[in-house]
């Protein structure tokens, strides 16, 4: 180990950096600095605007130097002695991840920024201001800060790294990055302050416990392969005479900090409570964004280190991963959806669904390169449903805020039909009914679990995808079939905004399930990550 | 490989017994040879000659934090720029590279000045 640190590695060269490749993540950081610099010295009138249009034009530029790195296959940075630094892997799949988490994350942002459903808008200026305090009921008052700009691009920034981090240090610092923010955001609900709060702390807290799990785990495998590159790892799994005690407690502690971001059963705790207690917004951002990029970490993670999709024929640790694997895939699967089933509450129903849907997900994580296109299908088609069907959770509302609790949803269909109309379709496609995004996902994946030979995940998949689509149903039928409660809810006439992530999400929606097959040659042309 | 990378901890391990031996001796020894007469002030805190005032479980004052902060800032910074001024200056590197730490001190900076618009470096 001494030579590692030897006088010779002082010799260092200055690699070649490709900017077009790191221009879509240059961009979103630059924009949340930005944002800060006009939160510091713009005057208060004028911030919302600046930073609205600042975060919508960097997120589509972004965008934009994104497609034109399409079909590009190779690390951002070049050492010119040939040694490989893959800290920021541009390849199809990470460009695709990026992409839906950019294209996604000006939906969410959108959302957040909507303040003429609630006056001010759904947030508040400070976290840990104690709730129910006089200055917490000033603070309510007050339209809401605009740092949950910068913040949000600061979340998104990080997602999008953690989709083309080629190192797992990098991937750790990408972690903290989307991490940290999404923790500050969970706390700024303008409504029920103290939910909000304790849904800010208990992320915070399980969240800080899955990082450190997470980097504990990059430390095993750095003694045990002596990098921190998935490539060399690869390498070292076919090659290195060390301990397999290293690399085996080093990637299962790996796999728990992921699991964790996926909301993968048994990490899967903090899920409902967060979901509920952040504001709705915020909430939508999480299950859209923050899943495409802890299922794009899981993809890359174990399809270029642990899997063989860089050496095929070559050893491979799949055997060893692969039953705990597919245990916490039926596990997520299965108890997500018995547990959506029970739930009152439309946010706590929508929580155990994503649950679930991390289970499907982790199918497509399963059986690696083969299904990796299926699972990108799915993550778009299941993102864009998810953003649709919170922003019309932003919009039934009574005297106290969101009226969430389902009771209250009953007969709303007598008064607001378009509104049922769309949320039916929402839950339709959930509940994977043919001609809806949710039917071709999931028959996307579990047919490519098949060819992958996973047929008793495919079985458990499908079977669980049956006791899922009953609360969906139940939903449906209490809007259009109960009677109304007295002083039902109102459901508000969504602002420009709030309308453009509803028409989006709905048109995906059914756009995907007529004609799947656009977004599958897209996912196809993406091709497999960069493992050599 | 495996068995000696694993194995230069043992030197890490022999220097753990021995240091909890050597205290552990010291101590009983300690206790062989003393006299025993406690009294009520030996059973205080040791508090460099000064009488201990207040409980050990005190609370810290929240404003702290702005060092705490202040603190993180500036050493992570160092962390950086110390490596950084070995190297700056040679072949392959010059604008460039001092155009990059212009951009890392530049990131911090704006957390420095956020936080001085929002008033939080005022003591009050």
């Amino acid at each position: 180990m001494t030579t590692m640190v030897s006088a010779d590695t002082l010799d260092i060269s200055f690699p070649e950096v490709d900017y077009l490749a790191l221009a879509p993540l240059l961009i979103v950081f630059g924009a949340a600095c930005v944002g800060i610099l006009l939160e510091a010295f713009l005057p208060r009138t004028r911030r919302y605007s600046a930073q609205l249009v600042l975060s919508v034009v960097g997120l589509v530029a972004a965008l934009v130097t994104i497609v034109m790195n399409v079909g590009e296959d190779r690390p951002a940075f070049a050492m010119s002695d040939g040694s490989r630094v893959d800290a920021i892997v541009i390849d199809g799949p990470g460009l695709f991840l990026m992409g839906a988490i950019v294209a996604m994350g000006v939906i969410a942002v959108l959302l957040i920024a909507e303040r003429r459903v609630s006056a001010g808008g759904a947030f508040v200026a400070h976290a840990a201001v104690a709730a129910d305090s006089k200055a917490d009921a000033a603070q309510a008052r007050h339209p809401g800060a605009t740092e949950v700009f910068p913040l949000t691009m600061f979340a998104i920034g990080g997602m999008m790294l953690f989709c083309v981090a080629g190192d797992l240090l990098t991937m750790f610092i990408a972690l903290e990055a989307f991490s940290l923010p999404l923790y500050l955001l969970c706390g700024l609900a303008r409504r029920r302050r103290l939910l909000s709060q304790e849904a800010a702390m208990k992320y915070f807290l399980l969240g800080a416990f899955a990082s450190a799990f997470f980097i504990y785990g990059v430390a095993l495998l750095y003694g045990y392969a002596g990098s921190v590159q998935l490539v060399d790892i690869n390498a070292a799994i076919a090659a290195s005479g060390n301990s397999q005690v290293l690399l085996l407690s080093g990637l299962a502690m790996l796999a728990v900090g992921l699991l964790f971001k996926a909301a993968a059963v048994p990490f899967h705790v903090w899920t409902p409570d967060v979901y509920t207690g952040a504001p709705t917004p915020v909430t939508a951002l999480m299950a859209a964004c923050t899943k495409v990029a802890a299922i794009g970490g899981l993809l890359r993670v174990f399809n270029v280190a642990f899997g063989n999709s860089g050496n095929p024929g070559g050893p491979s640790l799949a055997w060893d991963w692969r039953p705990i694997l597919i245990a916490i895939a039926i596990a997520t699967m299965v108890i997500g959806a018995i547990l959506a089933v029970t739930q009152t509450d439309i946010k706590r129903l929508l929580a155990y669904s994503s649950i679930a849907n991390a289970g499907y997900l982790l199918v497509g994580v399963i059986a690696l390169g083969q299904a990796l296109g299926a699972t990108l299908f799915y993550l778009v088609a299941y993102g864009f449903t998810v953003l649709a069907a919170f922003a019309v959770v932003t919009l039934v509302r009574d005297s106290q805020g969101e009226a969430t609790h389902l009771s209250r949803w009953a007969g709303l269909a007598k008064r607001s039909p378009r509104f049922a109309v769309i949320f039916t379709l929402l839950m339709l496609a959930f509940a994977g009914i043919p001609l809806t995004s949710g039917f071709a996902a999931k028959f996307a994946v579990f047919s490519s679990a098949l060819e992958a030979g996973q047929t008793s995940l495919v079985i458990v998949g499908v079977l669980s995808s049956v006791i899922l689509a009953f609360p969906y149903l139940k939903v449906v039928v209490l809007l259009w079939l109960s009677q109304p409660v007295e002083d039902a809810p109102a459901v508000s006439m969504p602002g420009f905004m709030t309308g453009t992530a509803v028409t989006v999400g709905v048109v995906f929606t059914v756009l995907l399930g007529l004609a799947p097959q656009v977004l599958l040659n897209i996912v196809d042309g993406a091709g497999q990550f960069l493992a050599k | 490989m495996g068995t000696t990378y694993l194995a230069s901890y043992s030197t890490l391990g022999f220097l753990l017994v021995l240091g909890v031996l050597v205290s552990i001796a010291a101590f009983a020894a300690n206790r062989l040879l003393r006299t025993q007469a406690p009294s009520p002030a030996k059973q205080t805190t040791y508090e460099c000659g000064l009488d201990p005032v207040g409980d050990g479980w005190a609370q810290m004052q929240i404003r702290y934090y702005v060092y705490a902060f202040l603190y993180a800032l500036f050493a992570v910074e160092s962390v950086f720029l110390f490596p950084w001024a070995v190297v700056y200056d040679r072949p392959g590197f010059g604008v460039t590279a001092a155009a990059e730490m212009g951009v890392f001190v530049a990131v911090l900076a704006l957390g420095l000045a956020y936080a001085w618009r929002k008033g939080v470096l005022r003591w009050l």
